[in-house]
């Protein structure tokens, strides 16, 4: 049997290689959150000292939903073949798998982070005027609770009824102090305010969801 | 046992009487709010009792997850069940007592948002058991139990950190409140905790009765299955 981290990375670069060939799951996020901005910059009359005010908020609203187009086809891909049952009866650890679909969905959201930020600093004629590094440290910190929560939502949604809407469903009500959180975070930075409570509040959601989630994983996937 | 829940239902029914009144006429009227801050006796029992109903929920949850007893997935169910509904009695008394006092029905304050947030979470519970079919659905929604009771410390301390119009606690928040008004709330909340432990209870007796019927049809489903083949 292989160690944990070899499982983890084997799933892993399976993920990585199906997505570089499709490209499904990127190409609908970046659509998306493509259409998110524009929908949102007819809403309001964006001027540079308003939306500086309102664009964090907007960022990551428009991730979230974008996050959950890419949440919904993480699991939905191993029921096929029934890979799922499979992994199921196999000696594998589950949460290495869980910790590679976890890492997997933190890539693709991330890649589509760097990809949009520029449209939106274009768009919004966004200038941090605090430290714009703190920004790459909330964007981190916000999209490993949005991932970690939303891998592990999707694994519990795909096995109700009407899956696709069960996963915003959940994963929104408990992902309210971790969007806040973030939200709080970017308009802080951009308006050149104190950032510090938090990201210190996002570190601790993560480690205590991430040790959540690891604990509950191989019960939920077992789940009969 | 049976005898029991009628006894209980009679005491609880004399207790909300007694507790209504107490609340109407007896207790001193409020000098700068007037008549309306009696409301204040169904919205604080309703919060401490939607609260302590959501933390039964986290217990049977856990006790589910540990030990796999049927009984306390039925506790988890009902106790978030009649949380909600209490729950929503907080979020409907809030506004109605907000309007005349602040002038107007919702503010995004630190306690409603919390309340609001908290009831988000139970509600989505609810979906996820009404959505799952199966066995699996007891051991998904204990997890979803688990990590939405992770949750409320965040909620009340990102939430905190935002400036509160809300009135502090009146347990332990440093505020005053005259001693008759603490007695007539704690009569209240008293006659609240029975009445919700009686909906409880036959929520319960209701739940395992329609899982009996349902294990029973579904036995007599496959006993029968074979003599209609002959």
């Amino acid at each position: 049997m292989s160690p944990p981290s070899g499982i983890t990375r084997a799933t892993l670069l399976k993920d990585l290689r199906l997505e570089w060939r499709s490209k499904d799951a990127i190409n609908s996020m970046l659509f998306f959150s493509m259409l998110v901005v524009v929908v949102f910059s007819f809403s309001f009359d964006p001027n540079a000292e308003e939306s500086r005010q309102i664009a964090g908020g907007l960022i990551w609203v428009a991730f979230l939903f974008a996050a959950v187009v890419a949440l919904n086809q993480t699991w939905a891909r191993e029921l096929r073949n029934q890979v799922l049952d499979a992994y199921r009866v196999s000696p594998a650890p589950a949460n290495s798998l869980f910790l590679a679909k976890a890492v997997g969905n933190f890539i693709f959201v991330t890649v589509l982070e760097a990809l949009m930020t520029p449209l939106f600093i274009v768009f919004y004629q966004l200038r941090a005027l605090g430290p714009a590094w703190q920004l790459l440290v909330v964007a981190m910190l916000g999209t490993w609770a949005l991932v970690v929560n939303g891998t592990f939502f999707a694994a519990m949604s795909i096995r109700t009824r009407s899956r696709e809407i069960m996963l915003p469903l959940l994963l929104f009500p408990i992902s309210i102090p971790a969007l806040l959180a973030m939200v709080q975070a970017t308009t802080a930075i951009l308006t050149g305010e104190g950032a510090r409570f938090w990201i210190v509040l996002l570190v601790t959601y993560d480690l205590v969801f991430t040790t959540g989630c690891l604990l509950l994983f191989e019960t939920v996937l077992n789940a009969e | 046992m049976k005898r029991a829940f009628p006894i209980l239902g009679v005491l609880t029914a004399i207790l909300l009487s007694y507790a209504l009144y107490q609340a109407l006429v007896v207790a001193p009227t409020e000098r700068t709010m007037g008549d309306v801050q009696r409301i204040f006796y169904y919205h604080v029992p309703s919060a401490w009792t939607a609260f302590i109903l959501f933390f039964i929920n986290f217990i049977a949850s856990v006790t589910y997850l540990i030990w796999r007893k049927p009984a306390a997935d039925i506790v988890a169910l009902v106790s978030a069940e009649v949380g909600v509904v209490f729950c929503t009695i907080v979020l409907v008394t809030g506004p109605i007592w907000a309007r005349p006092v602040w002038g107007i029905w919702w503010t995004w304050d630190m306690r409603l948002t919390s309340t609001l947030v908290l009831w988000l979470i139970y509600v989505s519970y609810l979906f996820l058991r009404r959505f799952s079919s199966g066995g699996q659905t007891p051991t998904l929604a204990a997890a979803l139990a688990v990590l939405g009771a992770l949750c409320v410390p965040f909620v009340y301390f990102s939430i905190w950190f935002f400036r509160t119009q809300h009135p502090q606690p009146v347990m332990g928040g440093g505020g005053s409140i005259d001693p008759r008004m603490l007695h007539v709330l704690l009569i209240n909340w008293l006659a609240f905790s029975c009445f919700a432990f009686l909906v409880c209870w036959s929520r319960y007796r209701l739940e395992k009765l329609q899982r009996e019927v349902e294990e029973a049809q579904a036995l007599e489903s496959l006993t029968e299955a074979p003599r209609s083949a002959r």
